[in-house]
This record gives C-alpha cells, sequence and structure tokens, in this order.
C-alpha cells in the first residue's frame, strides 16, 4: 500500500480520523506520519489552535515580528503566540497588523458594529458607511452560501440605511 | 444570603417555563469586559489584580442591581464550594483553578453572576428559563450601563471592547441556549443539524460549557463571532437558528410518535421505573433516563405527580458537591451513586 500523502514511499502507520463524525482512514508512511503528528499537536486546545492561528498571520508579515512588546505591559508577540491571550488592551494598538489579520480570520471583520460605552460615544459618519458596506459583504456571501432568506433581510436592511442616509443628506442640504 | 442557602434555592434558569420549555431548558448571555490601563487578569501581576478586584467591589456597592448581592472570594472557599458554584454554572472550571483575587458575586435567585478576574476582568452572565436571549440580553445590557458610569471599559472605536483572547474582541458577547434533543439523537439527524450550525457561524457544546462533552441528549449552542456584527444581529442569527432547531426536534418527536409510539413509551416508561427503584446509579446513567423522563413530560405521557421542574431541581441535587453539601461530608464515588439514587428515589416517590 503506497502512502495516502506522499504516493511514493510505502505507507506503515495506519490513521483513524474522526471529524465531525465522518471516519477517515489515512494510510501513511513513516515521515509523512511524522509530520502529520506535528500538525495534530500544533492544533489541540484552543491556545495552541489560536497560536497555530497567528502563525498562519506570519505570512502576511515581513520578519521580526515575533520580538514586538506591548510597551504597555511588556508582552510579545510570540508570548501571545505561545498563551493565545493578549496582555493588555494596549497589545491590540502594539500587535495591529498582526492583530488584524487574526481577528479578520476569526470574525471575517474587522470593524467593531455593536455596543459602545456612552463615554466613547461620538458622531461617526465613517462607520455608518462602513456597516453598510459589511451588509453588503454578508449579502455577497450569503448569495454564495445559497442562504437566500439570509439574503433578503440583508438586502433590506442595506436598502433601509441607504434611504435614511439619503434622506439625512438632503435635510442638510435643504438647511 | 450565605454560599450554603443556595442549595435550597430554586435557581430561575430551572424553573422549567419561559417560551419553548419543552425544547429549551435555558437562556444565557454572557459579556465580557476588561477595566482600561489594566493588564488582562491572566498577565496582571498581584497589585493590579488586587485593583480590579478592589473596583469591580466598588461598582457592585453601587449599582442598585448588585448591592447587597452575595460577593464570594474564591481564596475563601474550598474545593467542595468551588465544585459546588460550578454545579451551578455561577463559576468555570476556569475560574475553579488558582483562586487568587478571583471572585464571583451571585445575583437574586441566580439570575445574575460576575466572574471577577477571570480570563477578562469582569464577565458577567444573566440566565433565563427558556428560550429567552431577548430578557437575558435586556437585562445585562441594563447592567453594563450601570457598571459603565463607575468603570473605565477598555474599548477601540474600531474593535470595539478589547479581551484577553481575541476570540471575544468586540461585542464580547456569548449567547447560549440549552436545548433537549432527544428526538433529533433518536432519529439519527443530530449530526446534521450540528454540522448545519458550524457552517452558521455558531457553534455547539455540552452542558457544561467550553471543552466538555454534550451527554444525555442536552446540548448548548452559542455564537462564535463577536466582531463585525451588532449584539442585536448576534442574538438575531442565534435566535433564528434555534427556532429551526425547535421546529426539527418538534418535528422528529411526532414522527417517532407516530412510527414508533410503542417502543417510545417503552423506553420512557422503564426509565422512569429504573429511576425511581435504582440503588446505586451514575451520574451519566441518570441523566440519560432523566433526558427519556423529561421527553415523557415534555409529550404528555408521564403526568401523575411529576413536573419539569422537579426533574430540574433533582439535576442539579444529584450532583457530585451538592450531594456531599447536603450530606455534610466527602463522599466516595461509589458512595455518592447510592446517595444519588437514594435522592432520585425520594424526590420521585419511588420506593
Amino acid at each position: 500500500m503506497v502512502c495516502d500523502i506522499c504516493h511514493k514511499n510505502e505507507a506503515s502507520v495506519h490513521l483513524t480520523e474522526i471529524v465531525d463524525n465522518q471516519i477517515t482512514e489515512l494510510h501513511l508512511c513513516e515521515e509523512c506520519a511524522r509530520q502529520k503528528g506535528a500538525q495534530m499537536e500544533q492544533h489541540f486546545g484552543l491556545a495552541d489552535l489560536l497560536a497555530g492561528l497567528a502563525d498562519l498571520g506570519q505570512q502576511f508579515e515581513v520578519g521580526g515580528k515575533s520580538e514586538i512588546k506591548c510597551p504597555a505591559c511588556g508582552l510579545t508577540y510570540e508570548d501571545f503566540r505561545r498563551i493565545g491571550r493578549l496582555g493588555c488592551s494596549e497589545c491590540y494598538e502594539a500587535f495591529k497588523d498582526s492583530l488584524s489579520v487574526l481577528l479578520k480570520r476569526i470574525h471575517g471583520s474587522t470593524q467593531h458594529l455593536g455596543r459602545s460605552p456612552a463615554k466613547a460615544k461620538t458622531e461617526t459618519p465613517v462607520e455608518k458607511k462602513s456597516e453598510v458596506s459589511i451588509l453588503r459583504m454578508r449579502l455577497q456571501r450569503a448569495i454564495e452560501m445559497e442562504e437566500f432568506e439570509e439574503a433578503a433581510r440583508l438586502r433590506d436592511k442595506i436598502r433601509a440605511l441607504e434611504a435614511k442616509e439619503k434622506k439625512e443628506k438632503e435635510n442638510r442640504r435643504v438647511r | 444570603m450565605k454560599l450554603n442557602d443556595l442549595i435550597n434555592q430554586n435557581c430561575e434558569w430551572l424553573k422549567g417555563t419561559g417560551p419553548n420549555s419543552n425544547v429549551v431548558i435555558s437562556s444565557r448571555i454572557r459579556l465580557a469586559r476588561n477595566l482600561s490601563r489594566i493588564s488582562f487578569s491572566h498577565w496582571a501581576n498581584k497589585k493590579q489584580k488586587e485593583e480590579v478586584l478592589k473596583k469591580a467591589k466598588e461598582a457592585f456597592g453601587s449599582s442598585n442591581y448588585t448591592k447587597g448581592a452575595l460577593f464570594l472570594q474564591l481564596a475563601d472557599l474550598n474545593n467542595l464550594d468551588k465544585q459546588f458554584l460550578i454545579e451551578r454554572h455561577l463559576i468555570s472550571r476556569e475560574h475553579a483553578m488558582r483562586s487568587n483575587h478571583k471572585a464571583v458575586l451571585v445575583g437574586d435567585r441566580e439570575i445574575l453572576s460576575i466572574m471577577v478576574n477571570e480570563e477578562d476582568h469582569l464577565r458577567m452572565q444573566v440566565m433565563q428559563s427558556g428560550f429567552n436571549l431577548g430578557e437575558a440580553w435586556q437585562i445585562t445590557k441594563r447592567l453594563d450601563e450601570d457598571f459603565e458610569k463607575s468603570l473605565q471599559f477598555a474599548y477601540s472605536q474600531t474593535w470595539g471592547y478589547l479581551t484577553a483572547c481575541p476570540t471575544n474582541t468586540g461585542t464580547g458577547l456569548r449567547a447560549s441556549v440549552m436545548l433537549h434533543l432527544p428526538a433529533l439523537v433518536m432519529a439519527r439527524q443530530i449530526n446534521k443539524v450540528l454540522q448545519a450550525i458550524t457552517k452558521l457561524n455558531l457553534t455547539a457544546r455540552g452542558f457544561y460549557g467550553e471543552g466538555t462533552e454534550a451527554s444525555g441528549n442536552f446540548f448548548q449552542i452559542s455564537n462564535q463571532v463577536t466582531l463585525g456584527h451588532s449584539e442585536e444581529d448576534i442574538l438575531d442569527n442565534i435566535e433564528r437558528v434555534i427556532k429551526q432547531v425547535i421546529g426539527h426536534e418538534q418535528n422528529a418527536r411526532r414522527a417517532l410518535f407516530e412510527q414508533d409510539r410503542a417502543r417510545i413509551e417503552d423506553r420512557i416508561w422503564r426509565s422512569f421505573a429504573t429511576l425511581k427503584n435504582a440503588h446505586i446509579i451514575t451520574s451519566k446513567e441518570a441523566i440519560d433516563l432523566f433526558s427519556k423522563v423529561r421527553l415523557g413530560v415534555d409529550m404528555g405521557i408521564l403526568k401523575e405527580g411529576l413536573d419539569i421542574q422537579t426533574i430540574n431541581r433533582i439535576f442539579i441535587l444529584m450532583q457530585p458537591a451538592h450531594l456531599q453539601k447536603i450530606e455534610h461530608k466527602t463522599l466516595s464515588a461509589q458512595e455518592r451513586d447510592m446517595k444519588r439514587a437514594e435522592l432520585i428515589r425520594k424526590e420521585l416517590g419511588g420506593n
């Protein structure tokens, strides 16, 4: 039997994987099995899983990022990769670029649209615009996933939001 | 109110009432908040953790929602007490480990609990009975608004509320619904449902939340995404999905009873009989049997002298730490299985 991964060497390790109750059997040669084992270890547990995600973000970075240190709490990006948790709120600023990639990967977005503390509330037309553009992205995704009920709902929401913005603009012009 | 008084109290989320309570046991909203300019709890030094604890305590004292509530420092509690709080879903397993500078506030009828210095400085949780995320969210929102007056939360215009783990960034909101889905399990449809849920940015877990397996047909479904959607959108999404799951479960129940009524009734009555007569019973067996009995009550098969509230009460009391609290002593696993059986027999009016 030939290895399922490299299709070259003789398979000597036989692996049964259960993902979402789907059983897959893998027949691997020793070399590929070792690599597969390392991969699985990396993805075990949440901290490690996140660390794995943070690692993937690396390909978008120019080297030397892991030495970046949060000036407020001293946590390095390397620490974050290891423990999967940030050190303080300032870390978000210190690791901004890498975190952007990571947050996008986790949530599919990098712009908060929810509540804000009363003290932080300001008029920000930029956010409103981005709300429409994010809704458009979600609409696109819903259509791709053939979730038409959701798509219709999003379409209506976008229309309502745009109509509201248009009205506000007109009102401003009238004045 | 003291910790030991909780045992005699029927908590709100196990009332067995509320919308769709034949399928949905409880709804929960959790909000993660951190104080700005102080390291997150896992990275903070002793002084910073003390500061968080002090500020939280002051905020609790000045809010009408938390004034006079039960406030417990984890360092003052023994392992049994901590396990007891985990079993009542008032603290997480993580919170029970390494207790220094950690605390929990428990509100009236256990609707509200707030963990201090868990992964985030504050983890507020509001529970409701049945399918009632809307009400749970309204309570949580009022609480958040109130704390905002005295606490400065870490927040960014771009990324929202800043949390220790990037999986909570943004709203910091986790909405969970505890479902009982015996018919979907029996009809072997559950995996299909759970797979569909994962595709819709939701996640399914066991009875005790993160990192636990589903047992006895009980599933906890919650949102995964916290950034890029408003709180209302997140709730709307999970509510729509849960409504469909409820519909599927109800259809599966109907179909099972049409196709195989005698066999299902037999299983329900046998489960009831075992619970009423067993002298040694493990948690797992009891949970499985209670799942059948609960289905029996929901479908109107078991009527006499049995209601969901009684089942819920036993569900809580039969857990290891609760049994030991009732007996006022440490019990071995074997002794617990005997005490559990005794408690169930007594509550169900068995032999």
